[in-house]
């Protein structure tokens, strides 16, 4: 075979054409032979630049701390992902810039006060027990970035649900950047916090309407990811833009969230701008590795996760509806996929 | 014309169409190779025998090859000249096949089939096609003749010619259908007529808007024929989707078309079918499109069947700039090729020279799967491929004939857009093949 190759050669060489090449360095490969041209790293990119608005501006708003928990929480995640696999002998992966956008995510939902060990065991845990126990990239089951938060919120509850930039005060209300707010009753949390206050009788006097400018363009009570839900739409729609995320999971997402807030007769914009929901439906349930892949099943995991938002948001005492929500869905998605095979072409009998 | 009516398949992609290099090019003829190499068997079905020794005298048109099987096709001599050797040749399959060498003379004698009457029937135009050797010769090579030959006389009322050609670079068909338009429309009328059917859709994509008004206007008096402007997406020309945009039918999983009532031939085979009936022509030879950004002067040409690829890329003035694949057939479905001596057959409709840049290192770079669905999103025929890798890469076979990889058309859409670069078509292929060499155990 390979003598025959050289006389081939040579015989095209005798002939003295331009069509002369050293046919050993084609390329062989099954078909297709062209492609779109959207990398998995650049896919990644795009996630990470499109929470860049926000995360600067938290940096803005928060100083130092927001700065000190995206960028702990970033080295953390792609060291301790380079670092097992150089342990396990895999080759390094942190060039597809899933280690670090699991970093990102993971810093915004922390809030900003929060002590930088806890940002270092937190991004340990996601990429670890979140991620490369399943075998790393493509194979975890639940959101990294959730599981780490949802380790720390069970260990360090303190911390993560106290270390607010500033606490809401009574009399006094806060003033930030401008934008002022007003409050008459004595609480120390998240706007959503004041409002299941509100429900249970322990605090008068707050109406989720104060709450609206805060929430989009500067909340200090609430974690890093969920100061600006302005910033952080905008990031969401250039995703959905660029075709990075379908529209399916964060729109039922949100629509059943609403429509359910609607029907228990709760404020419905508060409770869209509140909170992780934002953060949660454009950013976290749409992440390819966990959700559902199929249309249909994107449908049903949205409904599920606005259901289960809403059903903890009035009904328990934790306040981690969101982040409860998508590791709930998590599980269900292959089984959601399993049920919602498309029907193929041609499936029809004659 | 009935865009309204149209009910275009769901998925699919964009490639980008990379047809300006040839689509202005008339077809061009080449001069005979030094060496024309035929492939015994140039279709799907029962393996050709050769009729020919080494040392024989052969004419143009003259058979060299066929079998008693009912799905075949005979190969024909595509030039006059003596056999040099049967033997095993490099095929663009990658392996070496039972071929026919024949060294061309200076007189190229010609032999003509017979035509008996200048309005056949059915029965003898099936006949014609059948010894032409007819394929279809947009890449699949199905014998003409047995999709000529409906299992129920007069089950089939709808024709289609398949003007898509909706593979990037390629331009061929865009070339015969303004260039060979009257034998086009006629053997469209020949096809309907053998099969008793009511009308002929001819589709096009609307990205060749001149063959759209070159044809509309050359149909417009015949009531029975229709020129169809398509939408331009990838993979139109799959016969499947194209009974499906055109008519709204579905081709049953593990049917043809024929079972809903359909023949689709393409744009080529059509042109073949009126001059194989009308003038007795053999099908020796065919038109291809050379393209690429390796290709010095791209052109669309008009080649012998078992002409090398060497001599055509010097026909086209050889390569600008090294290539990095050179292919077979279009981007999206064509086989890479590692030899120069590998010959065109009757169902090879390009040559693509492929710069680095523009294969884009596609099969480097791997990311495991990240479930982006975008596999999924886009497969045309609502599959899932990434179970494909899945149970592929671990040889589970039954589970990837539970995700129905038999019904996988092979368009190679999901690689296209996979962002992890997975060869999907790889698994896919060898889940097929490890499926049926279960079932035939």
């Amino acid at each position: 075979m390979n003598a025959e190759v050289e006389s081939e050669e040579d015989d095209a060489v005798n002939r003295d054409t331009s069509a002369t090449i050293k046919t050993d360095k084609l390329l062989v490969t099954v078909p297709p032979h062209i492609w779109q041209g959207e990398s998995t790293q650049q896919i990644m990119l795009w996630v990470i630049g499109s929470l860049l608005p926000v995360a600067l501006y938290s940096v803005w708003v928060f100083r130092f701390h927001a700065l000190m928990v995206i960028a702990l929480s970033i080295a953390t995640c792609v060291a301790t992902e380079a670092g097992y696999q150089k342990l396990q002998k895999l080759p390094v992966t942190v060039n597809d810039f899933s280690a670090a956008l699991t970093g990102l995510l993971f810093a915004l939902v922390l809030p900003p006060m929060v002590p930088w060990w806890i940002v270092i065991i937190g991004g340990f845990i996601a990429i670890m027990l979140g991620k490369q126990v399943f075998g790393g990239l493509g194979y975890n089951i639940f959101n990294p970035a959730l599981v780490g938060r949802a380790v720390l919120v069970l260990s360090w509850a303190q911390h993560m649900t106290r270390d607010w930039y500033l606490p809401l005060v009574s009399g006094q209300g806060f003033k930030l950047l401008g934008l002022t707010v007003k409050l008459d009753a004595l609480t120390s949390a998240t706007p959503l916090y004041a409002l299941k206050q509100v429900r249970e009788g322990l605090l008068q006097g707050v109406q989720p309407s104060m709450f609206y400018r805060s929430l989009l363009f500067s909340n200090p009570g609430g974690c890093i990811g969920e100061v600006s839900a302005f910033l952080l739409l905008v990031g969401a729609v250039v995703l959905l833009w660029k075709k990075i995320i379908d529209w399916r999971i964060p729109v039922c997402y949100m629509g059943t969230v609403a429509v359910l807030t609607f029907i228990s007769g709760e404020d419905v914009v508060f409770y869209l701008l509140a909170g992780g929901l934002i953060l949660g439906a454009f950013f976290m349930a749409t992440d390819y590795v966990t959700a559902c892949i199929t249309k249909r099943g994107k449908i049903i995991y949205g409904i599920g996760l606005g259901a289960t938002t809403v059903l903890l948001r009035f009904y328990s005492r934790l306040p981690e509806a969101v982040m409860v929500a998508i590791l709930f869905m998590n599980c269900w998605a292959p089984l959601i996929d399993k049920y919602t095979r498309p029907k193929i072409y041609g499936a029809v009998k004659t | 014309m009935n865009e309204a009516r149209l009910k275009i398949f769901g998925g699919g992609t964009h490639p980008p169409g990379y047809k300006e290099p040839t689509s202005g090019k008339p077809i061009e003829d080449i001069s005979l190779p030094p060496e024309i190499i035929i492939p015994l068997t140039q279709h799907i079905g029962g393996p050709n025998k050769s009729l020919v020794v080494p040392g024989d005298r052969v004419l143009e048109g003259q058979k060299i090859g066929e079998t008693e099987t009912f799905c075949s096709a005979p190969v024909h001599a595509s030039v006059s000249g003596t056999v040099k050797a049967v033997e095993h040749r490099p095929h663009f399959l990658g392996i070496k096949m039972p071929s026919v060498a024949i060294v061309p003379d200076q007189e190229q004698s010609r032999s003509r089939m017979e035509i008996s009457s200048k309005e056949p029937g059915p029965e003898e135009i099936r006949k014609l096609v059948k010894e032409a050797g007819l394929v279809g010769l947009g890449g699949a090579a199905f014998p003409t003749h047995v999709k000529l030959s409906p299992p129920k006389e007069g089950s089939i009322d709808t024709v289609i010619i398949n003007g898509c050609e909706c593979e990037s670079f390629l331009t061929c068909d865009y070339r015969l259908m303004l260039e060979e338009a009257t034998s086009l429309v006629d053997g469209a009328s020949l096809i309907m007529r053998t099969l008793g059917a009511e009308r002929v859709f001819i589709g096009i994509e609307d990205n060749k808007p001149e063959a759209l008004k070159h044809l509309g206007d050359l149909v417009s008096g015949l009531n029975n024929v229709d020129v169809i402007a398509l939408p331009t997406k990838y993979p139109q020309g799959a016969e499947r989707l194209l009974v499906y945009s055109l008519l709204g039918r579905e081709v049953p999983s593990r049917c043809f078309p024929m079972d809903v009532g359909v023949v689709v031939q393409n744009v080529g085979t059509t042109v073949a079918v009126s001059k194989a009936v009308r003038e007795g022509r053999a099908l020796t030879e065919r038109v291809i499109t050379v393209s690429g950004s390796a290709i010095r002067e791209p052109k669309n040409l008009r080649v012998k069947i078992g002409t090398s690829l060497d001599h055509i890329l010097e026909a086209c003035g050889g390569f600008l700039e090294e290539p990095k694949k050179l292919i077979v057939g279009g981007p999206m479905t064509g086989f890479a090729q590692f030899d120069l001596s590998v010959p065109i057959v009757k169902g090879t409709s390009g040559v693509l020279a492929l710069t680095e840049n523009e294969v884009s290192s596609a099969p480097l770079n791997q990311t495991p799967c990240i479930r982006c669905a975008r596999c999924v999103d886009h497969c045309p025929i609502h599959l899932m491929p990434n179970y494909y890798y899945i149970y592929g890469g671990i040889g589970e076979w039954e589970m990837m004939d539970s995700f129905n990889v038999m019904d996988c058309i092979e368009c190679g859409t999901c690689s296209f857009v996979c962002p992890a670069r997975i060869p999907h078509v790889q698994y896919i292929r060898l889940g097929k093949a490890r499926i049926v060499a279960k079932a035939r155990k």
